[in-house]
């Protein structure tokens, strides 16, 4: 019964979905005041029916019904119930629900705080959220219906897959789609400025809010993402370049350089055209993002091909959204004003480089994602582009864009003075410099010379963050009464996260060791000046796994610091083995231990790592995404209407 | 020119100077880290060149897997039901390694013919075949079938 009532709840998302789309956009078109003003309760119910939907496959998993096929396929009575919840999204049918029950919570929010926007425009931009809602309930109704039944009811569920099985893995997804499906708030911002022809500093005003929220989560997903795959896939690393990561890397890289182009848009009415592609292109990507991970085509073209359905209704969804905007584009771009000029040393320059960079850098993940892809369709042979591609193209070209992040904060709008700023940045550059020549004492390390580049960056970045806050500390201490809005603060903070972000991969990738090594119980070794005993195994009973586990004591110079217990599981409903990684964290290095293959004679091989810094690189990831949530937060977002009309400054009428 | 013309001209030099840049890096980075994918059918009549790394799938050797003692070193053979590829790899094995089951390896021929592998590859399921090995072990039936026929007419 509940998961008839859930799928009925879906059919009728989808026709207050098509509602909302025809009242949104044509009622805003026409300026007709009764469409309108339906516009509200229509996308509100919407989204409940969608959350609603949501709720009866949650309970289906909570119940254990092995009725519904989907339940059936990744469940278990055994399962821990917090992981019956995250099994809603633990394969196809489910993370497509959970992306339109994403899309309506953002509608709600719009719905909720876009009354001070102008009543044409808030209903085009619901219209535009609906049109896409439509297109994934129809999607989801005729080709991945998460309600299916299955006659008769299997008696046990195959089980969640153990690798899933875990809390990162539980909220991962759904900050990711937060983050994806906040860029089609974006989307729709920017569809509906073209839509009424109006696209000056106040739309991007209005936008920003979203987008930065939207860039925030998708941070603090792909933050979890890495962090997941650290201790959960059992080797260590926290970035493969694989296609599924690749997938959520490109929308982040356009989308950090959408929220640049719209604080340029706003404060200088520039950069409109630019702004308007990049939140068309942030999109997209998200779009092509669900279509990497959920069509098939990654596990093989093959796959895809014989069961195409999907990924072509994904791709034609994709091509429809995005022919469609750029035709709009094309008919409403000459009607663009120009923004304001500017000088070739002027803000503008630099986050004009900002862009270009984290463009191109997403158009070089997107060849090493597609190639391959398009090779294999076309039977032009097999290959794979590996890690050494994307950090041959990567790191060069993040170089000068992390010299530029340092900058870009002193230089004015509009014309720049150059020795303004290099006084401004003399004490960050001296530093930076310091720190750099510090480093190259690591000189026996392979490397060194990519350390000392990689600190030099990172402290540059870091202190360059920090003259800003303590030149207006300074300045309210001395009693002046100064202002400092949250978005520059913001904008601090995200950028010292970033400096953190690369001090941690540069230390953890040039200073780690790891070892893999033989080891029989009474055995012990030396890595990186930490001694590893190995006491025994001994078996382990979990609630739905059976385990190995052994038992390792660590010291240094003698003093114990911890007991370290890593195990290999064996999950006998579904038949599989996984690797569980036992870790000593710490914020300055983390000392990890996985068991290999058990050997002869109760030999086991092991590998055993010392990785410096590593937690930086999530605790970069944190600090970028508070920066954007204090961003976000700022009080000049949330004026009013009114307080905006009567501000002839910014707004500019097309 | 007016000022206003050659600051987009700047501009778009900058752009165009920036892009070609990214572009000739990315190619050659491109090039030179290609990783091509052999069948062992493909291995054994060639294909690869010794020291060159590559990818190869196929089926764990039933009986052919033999450890070292005492040390991480094994070797096997992987097989595509047609041809099979002798491998050594040091190092740790992933949770499904076995007999039988549909593996890839990376690495490089030595002089032998042997192949030295640097990583073992297996997926998260034990049903699990990497496409790839299905795809050789089907298309070297299918060169069987061919084969078989054209000499028994």
């Amino acid at each position: 019964m509940i998961p008839e009532l859930g799928h009925l709840a879906l059919m009728l998302a989808l026709c207050l979905a098509a509602a909302q789309a025809w009242f949104g956009i044509v009622g805003g078109q026409r300026g007709d005041a009764v469409w309108m003003s339906v516009i509200r309760p229509v996308a509100t119910l919407q989204a409940l029916f969608v959350l609603s939907a949501f709720v009866a496959l949650a309970y289906s998993f909570l119940v254990s019904d092995f009725s519904v096929q989907y339940v059936a396929e990744n469940s278990n009575v055994l399962l821990p119930w917090p992981y019956k919840i995250t099994a809603v999204w633990g394969a196809h049918e489910g993370s497509l629900l959970l992306w339109v029950s994403v899309l309506g919570i953002w509608t709600l929010a719009v719905t909720w705080l876009s009354r001070h926007l102008p009543q044409e425009f808030a209903a085009r931009v619901l219209g535009v959220l609906g049109l896409i809602s439509l297109g994934f309930y129809l999607f989801m109704l005729t080709t991945s219906d998460p309600f299916t039944r299955l006659l008769p009811a299997a008696e046990q569920g195959r089980d969640l897959n153990p690798i899933l099985q875990d809390p990162a893995m539980a909220i991962h997804p759904p900050m990711l789609y937060t983050g994806y499906v906040g860029f089609s708030v974006a989307f729709a911002f920017a569809v509906a400025a073209l839509l009424g022809g109006r696209m000056d500093a106040v739309w991007a005003r209005w936008s920003r809010p979203w987008t930065l929220t939207a860039w925030l989560f998708l941070t603090f997903g792909i933050t979890l993402g890495s962090w997941w795959s650290y201790y959960v896939l059992g080797w260590g690393g926290w970035w493969f370049w694989d296609p599924v990561e690749n997938a959520s890397f490109m929308p982040w890289l356009v989308g950090t350089a959408l929220v640049h182009s719209l604080a340029v848009t706003e404060k200088r009415g520039a950069f409109k055209n630019w702004t308007v592609l990049l939140a068309i292109a942030t999109f997209s990507l998200s779009l092509l993002g669900t279509f990497l991970v959920r069509s098939g085509v990654l596990i093989s073209v093959h796959s895809f091909a014989s069961d195409p359905k999907r990924g072509i209704f994904i791709l034609a969804m994709i091509g429809v959204f995005v022919g469609a905007a750029l035709t709009l584009y094309a008919w409403r771009a000459p009607t663009l004003a120009r923004g304001g000029g500017f000088q070739p040393f002027s803000r503008e320059t630099l986050l004009l480089l900002n862009n270009i960079f984290l463009v191109v850098a997403a158009a070089s993940v997107l060849l090493g994602t597609l190639y391959p892809l398009f090779m294999d369709a076309f039977g032009l042979g097999q290959l794979s582009v590996g890690p050494p591609y994307f950090n041959a193209v990567f790191i060069p070209v993040m170089a000068p864009f992390f010299i530029l992040i340092g900058i870009g904060p002193y230089v004015r709008w509009k014309h720049g003075d150059p020795k303004t700023t290099a006084r401004t940045l003399r004490i960050a550059a001296v530093v930076a410099l310091l720190a750099g020549i510090l480093s190259l004492t690591f000189i026996h390390a392979a490397g060194f010379l990519g350390l000392a580049a990689g600190v030099l960056l990172a402290i540059w970045t870091g202190a360059s963050a920090f003259i800003e806050p303590l030149t207006r500390l300074r300045q309210r201490m001395q009693g002046r009464n100064v202002s400092f809005a949250r978005a520059t603060l913001g904008m601090c903070v995200a950028h010292f996260g970033a400096a953190l972000l690369v001090l941690g991969i540069t230390v953890t990738s040039v200073l780690g060791v790891e070892q893999d090594v033989v080891m029989r119980p009474g055995d012990s070794i030396t890595v990186a000046g930490y001694d590893f005993h190995f006491d025994g195994v001994h078996g382990v009973q979990g609630p739905n796994y059976t385990a190995t586990q052994g038992v390792f004591q660590v010291s240094k110079d003698g003093a114990p610091i911890a007991t370290l217990r890593p195990e290999k599981r064996e999950f006998a409903s579904v038949g599989n083995e996984t690797t569980e990684a036992a870790i000593e964290p710490g914020l300055f290095r983390d000392l990890y231990l996985a068991l290999g293959n058990s050997l002869d004679k109760g030999a086991w091989s092991l590998r055993v790592q010392y990785k410096p810094l590593v937690r930086f690189i999530w605790l970069g990831g944190i600090f970028m995404m508070l920066g954007g949530l204090l961003a976000a937060s700022d009080k000049r977002y949330r004026r009013s209407r009114e307080a905006e009309g009567t501000d002839p400054a910014t707004v500019e009428q097309v | 020119m007016t000022p206003a013309r050659r600051r987009r001209l700047f501009i778009v030099l900058v752009v165009l100077v920036g892009v070609g840049v990214a572009a000739a890096l990315g190619l050659t980075a491109f090039r030179k880290n290609i990783l091509y994918y052999y069948t062992p059918s493909q291995v054994a009549a060639g294909a690869a060149q010794p020291g060159r790394p590559f990818r190869m799938g196929g089926l764990v050797a039933m009986g052919s897997v033999q450890r070292v003692p005492g040390t991480m070193t094994v070797h096997f053979t992987l097989t595509d039901m047609q041809k099979s590829v002798p491998i050594t790899y040091t190092g740790i094995l992933p949770d499904l390694f076995r007999e039988g089951q549909g593996i890839v390896v990376h690495g490089s021929l030595d002089g032998n013919g042997d192949l030295i592998a640097d990583e073992v590859l297996a997926k998260h399921d034990e049903k699990y075949m990497p496409p790839e090995v299905a795809a050789a072990i089907k298309k070297a039936k299918e060169q069987q079938d061919a084969s078989g026929k054209a000499t028994n007419p």
